[in-house]
């Protein structure tokens, strides 16, 4: 089993590392697929099925393909590539990566001397989420469903494309 | 099932999370650092469901349906600005909106 867990976690760091390096977005969503993929793996081992699954459906299937239809309605041109790689000289990482290096070491520093048991890991399957889900946290779900109703509106209400209605005059000025 | 190392999960979590926060800073198409928000909020979710699964709870998996939910909202109202942004500046290009500056 663990084996298999570090090969995951292998495969989803490097894949995310590749999402943030690609300069073509169509390929960095494929990378960012696989790595949600290895994440998926990652929380089937350790006993959590129905959210592999979740994983899998909702972000795999259902919010990349929302980028994907995004990416296809911008119908960006082939020069978006080149403006961007003179953007990625080291000048332009070098700083943000050795600070998030620091935040890494502290990370690295606090895992070391955690000295928690590993305890047996058990199978949370379906039945337990949801009766943890509909009993606690039964507000929290209806906020959720709120703030997805919310969501929606307003993707709709900001993504139409907008008519631009001019006044009676502007009309007869801009025809003459 | 065998045992899972703890710690290695959570720093997998913490590499993921950092390579986001990197794509967020360093990158300037907008669509990317979308992704890169992305990249950050299942890291934040693999850290809850690691943290759930050792203490034997079912409620890191709950948190993580919540992170889907919340991702799912914030990715339709981003697109949504992106394609409007598309439309008004012809770019993808963070750079472009600097109409405030001056």
């Amino acid at each position: 089993m663990n084996i298999i867990f570090y090969i995951a976690a292998i495969v989803a760091f490097v894949a995310t590392v590749m999402v943030v390096t690609r300069k073509n977005a169509v390929h960095a969503l494929l990378y960012l697929i696989v790595s949600l993929l290895a994440v998926s793996v990652i929380f089937f081992i350790s006993g959590a099925p129905f959210v592999a699954a979740l994983e899998v459906i909702v972000y795999a299937g259902a919010i990349l393909v929302l980028f994907v239809f995004a990416i296809m309605m911008l119908n960006l041109g082939a020069n978006s590539g080149k403006e961007e790689s003179k953007l990625l000289k080291p000048n332009a990482w070098i700083t943000p990566a050795i600070l998030s290096l620091i935040l890494l070491c502290e990370l690295v520093y606090v895992f070391i001397n955690y000295d928690g048991a590993s305890v047996e890991l058990r199978v949370i399957g379906p039945q337990e989420v949801s009766q943890s889900l509909f009993g606690g946290y039964m507000l929290a779900v209806e906020l959720t469903g709120m703030l997805l109703m919310a969501g929606v509106v307003g993707a709709y209400h900001i993504g139409k494309e907008k008519k631009r209605e001019y006044h009676r005059y502007l009309q007869t000025n801009e025809n003459s | 099932m065998s045992e899972l190392p703890l710690e290695a999960g959570l720093l997998l979590a913490a590499l993921l999370f950092l390579t986001g926060l990197v794509g967020v800073i360093t990158r300037r198409n907008i669509l990317f650092m979308l992704m890169s928000i992305e990249i950050m909020f299942n890291a934040a979710g693999l850290a809850f469901v690691l943290a759930g699964a050792h203490n034997g709870q079912a409620d890191g998996q709950v948190m993580l349906i919540f992170i889907l939910a919340m991702a799912a909202a914030e990715v339709a109202v981003g697109l949504a600005l992106i394609i409007q942004m598309h439309r008004k500046y012809n770019s993808v290009d963070t750079d472009v909106l600097s109409e405030l500056r001056d």
